[in-house]
């Protein structure tokens, strides 16, 4: 964590007595891994950025996986959609540059509305090489000011789900104006409701004027520099986080705002930097945290002395088992994560007491071999375990439900618990045996 | 490249894991990168499994792909035949592997396991779900059937059911009963619940009955060719159908003994005075090709409606579509371009459409209800009770499918004759709720009249549902048209379940004749020129 700066307006968080995860040893590895890739943040990205399209280069396999995660969810015309390849592009038969100029073409008459394009590239666009960049910048050309074109990787051949988000800031970073103003940069996408909710929180401490990535529309003021603090709200934005220290930003280390505690560590690390007096950041902070202590307490009355364990999925689970095992009571048995990112999940784990095992990758067949040793009363996976380990009598939590709830800052923090609580308080309360 | 907002079909190798899902005992070891496992979770919560669909995924990444994937795939395939122990394998590639050419058949091939090994070669970038279905059973059935004597009593067996499919458990279940009242016994199921030993003992039946055209015709084909076995070409969804599908069947097989048609209920429902109603009913049907045939004989010839739209989106149909159109004297739409069912639901303004879950979502836009009849499956798609749309009970459960999304006949009479009462009409609210109730949003009121003018297509993310808006304000966006005063208090008399409707047509009516502005003369002659 960040050494406690004098002044700080809140004591540090107690770090747990018989040490932390940080430095304990991580199981690496690499088999196959049962996650979405990163085109899928494509679903909550569009919804966030109201003037953006996302314009897939890919296969009809890509086309169907946003379909499938985003299932009934849209029952509109997407701001999303992909550009299949054929056989034709395939042979050489069509110049990819010009069919995309061509789908794009069609596309912005179609949706006059669109001011940011993504071109996102697929596993199929990666490995025949086809240069969405080349594609991105000569469109931007062509379409300035009404469009910004840009281009990122959703691949999964190199992203793995929450990846994508990253990869689609990271995109942007360079793009965005420059300023000298020592400005706090939130960057994450949240619910607009949740984002209102920080920036009131901010506001209160007096921190302002608060900068946002990704901001909701094209027009909104977001700039960096080397004067800019950043704040991330997301554990996987590992990419993003290098793209502003390359433009000079600097980061603010904290743990996630999830929890109480979390929310609490996370404004603190702000607070510290800006100079919030303690009475201030009190006065701004009692009521919520008490708010959000009694909501976290209804849901751990569930959870309290109940093991979880985490398959890897979107990178919140470091942070979740922090929450869960500090405010809730939970015991991890292990901790899975897509990928470690030592800059990024360093306060988080410095606050997860030692014991639970941390690994990164997958090799799913192996991790499930572990799940079913332990039996854990929760277990956090991805929906195509969860059905599955139910039927082995294990209980799950969807983990893809933790990425697309609100579930950041202190008035989320109950509804966060109540997540976890919901599938076990559900088992207690179902008497199916005598029907079975 | 083909700009796609929603598609019909998956890539062929998820037809190839419908078919691997559907079995026991097979495992399917896919050459794809990470990611591809969104594919298992269509089983384990579309359709509740409770099992992971057993197929391994290579999940190679960037940096493998200037290393050995082909040791990557080896590996894959040699761990997982040991863990799972399954009595055959089928291995391909998916999309991104396609273009990396490992030929994971050969490396399988080369690897001496000592089960069967079933290449499959399916091109992604040309063709679909449905097709890797079909290819992959038919590469199951090549490799693993072998030649025996038929079976001493009839026996057939039934081909095609896939997991994914549209009501396929029910299906086979309900002609399973259908063909042992005619003294049939079923040999095998496949793919659905057979082992790969069960398909090799396909050929002791006398002959096939092929449910589902569009997965199963190609092993159907083969086991003709190779084994002598017919195979029906009736699909048996509707009274007639089923009726067509047992003389068929008593013409291939020689069974002598008829079905039970005591609990068959549609032919009476259908003449009862209640369903004078859905006389003339015009319907667009749109789907994959075999369901979308046979429903069409069901919505014109069992139950009255008018149909006034046909199409499928799987072109390997295109030819029976196009003749079945003609009977109907139809221009079919084969498409499976969503936007372009979408614009040709929109200009046929059918009364009701009989689609998939695509269909449904367009329905919900322009207000017109929807019952859905097949593939793409969506969750609701798997009832928990018994819900078959094949046989007699199916034609049962297709009466009731077809006529829900509507608003009933005596309602219809007693809306009408109510529409003055002071506590019966659309800004009332439920009378149940209270005098303090509030009205719902229109379409949710009527099962789905229309609220809105039809309108291009446009992104309603940002609002919840865009039957929350108020009538008059969508209607108001419809063009140059106006409404004079005496029109629109005329308008308000009419029933507000049809409301949108009427004023639609005459909108459109107006704008065919150049009218500008709508009297009380040109709603009522709008409703001469619409009216049959």
């Amino acid at each position: 964590m960040t050494a406690p700066a004098p002044g700080l307006p809140t004591p540090p968080l107690m770090a747990p007595a018989g040490g932390g995860c940080r430095t304990a040893p991580v199981l690496k590895e690499r088999g196959q891994r049962e996650v979405f890739c990163g085109l899928t943040g494509i679903i909550w990205l569009h919804r966030k950025m109201q003037d953006a399209f996302f314009l897939v280069v890919g296969s009809r396999t890509c086309a169907h996986l946003l379909q499938s995660a985003a299932g009934v969810m849209i029952f509109a015309e997407p701001r999303f959609a992909t550009a299949i390849l054929e056989e034709t592009d395939l042979a050489g038969l069509a110049d990819a540059q010009k069919e995309i100029d061509r789908v794009v073409a069609q596309l912005l008459a179609r949706r006059p509305d669109i001011r940011q394009l993504f071109l996102v590239g697929s596993c199929p666009s990666e490995v025949i090489k086809i240069d969405l960049q080349r594609a991105a910048e000569r469109l931007n050309a062509a379409h300035a000011p009404r469009v910004r074109v840009l281009n990122y990787s959703g691949s999964g051949i190199e992203t793995t789900f929450t990846q994508g988000e990253d990869a689609a800031l990271a995109c942007m970073v360079p793009v965005l104006p420059r300023t000298e103003a020592r400005e706090l940069l939130v960057v994450g996408a949240l619910p607009d409701v949740v984002e209102d909710q920080m920036l009131d929180l901010l506001a209160r401490l007096g921190v302002g004027p608060v900068r946002l990535l990704p901001a909701r529309r094209i027009d909104d003021e977001t700039a960096i520099g080397p004067n800019t603090l950043f704040a991330l709200t997301q554990p996987f934005l590992g990419d993003t986080h290098a793209a502003l220290i390359r433009r000079g930003a600097r980061h603010l280390p904290a743990p996630f705002p999830f929890g109480e505690e979390g929310t609490t560590a996370w404004l603190a690390a702000i607070a510290a930097e800006f100079g919030v007096s303690a009475e201030i950041f009190a006065a701004a902070t009692d009521a919520p945290r008490a708010r959000a202590r009694k909501a976290i307490a209804q849901a751990a009355e569930t959870l309290r002395g109940k093991s979880v364990f985490f398959f890897p999925d979107s990178q919140l689970e470091i942070p979740l088992a922090r929450f869960l095992t500090r405010e809730c009571g939970m015991t991890a048995i292990e901790v899975g994560s897509p990928y470690i990112h030592d800059a990024l999940h360093g306060p988080d784990l410095d606050l997860l007491a030692a014991g639970p095992q941390i690994s990164e990758g997958q090799d799913v067949d192996r991790q499930l071999a572990r799940a079913r040793a332990a039996r854990p009363d929760l277990t956090v996976c991805g929906l195509g375990l969860a059905n599955p380990l139910e039927a082995e009598g294990l209980t799950t939590k969807w983990a893809i439900e933790l990425v697309f709830t609100p579930v950041h800052f202190y008035e989320q923090a109950g509804d966060l618990a109540g997540l976890f609580s919901r599938p076990l308080r559900r088992k207690s309360l179902l008497q199916l045996e005598a029907a079975e | 490249m083909k700009l796609t907002v929603w598609t019909y079909e998956g890539p062929p190798h998820v037809g190839a894991m419908r078919v691997a899902t559907a079995m026991t005992g097979l495992h399917y070891v896919l050459h794809a990168p990470q990611g591809d496992t969104y594919a298992d979770l269509l089983f384990t919560m579309i359709e509740r499994r409770n099992h992971r669909p057993p197929v391994t995924y290579t999940t190679f990444q960037a940096r493998d792909l200037g290393a050995d994937t082909a040791t990557l795939f080896k590996d894959a395939a040699r761990d997982a035949v040991a863990r799972f122990n399954p009595q055959a394998i089928i291995v391909g590639a998916s999309c991104t592997a396609e273009l990396i050419q490992d030929d994971p058949g050969g490396l399988a091939e080369a690897l001496g396991l000592s089960i069967p090994v079933i290449p499959l070669d399916l091109p992604s970038y040309q063709r679909k779900e449905n097709f890797g279905a079909d290819e992959t059973f038919l590469q199951i059935v090549r490799h693993l059937a072998k030649p025996q004597e038929r079976t001493a009593q009839i026996t057939v067996n039934i081909l095609g059911a896939t997991a994914l499919g549209f009501r396929h458990r029910d299906d086979v279940e309900e002609i399973t009963g259908l063909m042992s009242d005619m003294g049939i016994g079923v040999n095998v199921v496949a793919p659905l619940g057979a082992t790969p030993a069960d398909i090799a003992r396909l050929p002791a039946a006398h002959a096939n009955v092929l449910l589902y055209p569009e997965t199963g015709e190609s092993a159907a084909r083969y086991l003709e060719k190779t084994y002598a076995q017919r195979w029906t070409k009736t699909v048996p969804i509707g009274a007639g159908a089923t009726r067509a599908f047992v003389a068929e069947l008593a013409q291939l097989t020689g069974a002598q003994g008829r079905p039970d048609e005591s609990r068959l209920r549609l032919p009476w429902w259908s003449r009862s005075v209640d369903s004078t109603y859905l006389t003339g009913k015009r319907v667009f049907l749109f789907g994959d090709a075999s369901h979308v045939m046979a429903m069409a004989r069901v919505a014109r010839d069992e139950v009255g409606f008018e149909v006034v739209g046909i199409g499928c989106y799987n072109r390997e149909y295109a030819r029976p579509m196009r003749a079945l159109a003609k009977e109907y004297g139809l221009e079919p739409l084969i498409t499976d371009d969503y936007l372009e069912v979408e614009a040709a639901i929109a200009a046929a303004q059918p009364e009701m459409i009989m689609g998939t879950q695509m269909e449904r979502h367009i329905g919900k836009r322009l207000g017109i209800p929807c019952a859905v009849i097949s593939a793409p499956v969506h969750v609701q798609d798997f009832p928990a009770r018994y819900s078959p749309v094949m046989g007699f009970e199916g034609a049962n459960v297709i009466f009731d499918t077809l006529i829900h999304p509507l608003v009933m006949g005596l309602e219809e009479h007693l809306l009408t004759m109510f529409r003055e009462d002071f506590e019966f009409h659309d800004e009332a609210g439920a009378s149940h709720k209270g005098h303090g109730a509030v009205a719902f949003p229109l379409a949710g009121v009527a099962g789905g009249s229309a609220p809105a003018a039809a309108q291009p297509p446009r992104d309603i993310s940002g609002q919840k549902m865009q039957q929350e808006q108020p009538v008059a304000d969508a209607a108001a966006t419809g063009g140059a048209v106006i409404w004079l005063a005496d029109a629109e208090r005329e308008l308000k008399k009419i029933p507000f379940f049809v409301r949108g409707k009427a004023r639609r047509n005459t909108e459109s009516f107006a704008a065919q004749k150049g009218v500008t502005s709508i009297s009380i003369e040109t709603l009522y002659e709008a409703k001469a020129h619409y009216a049959r």
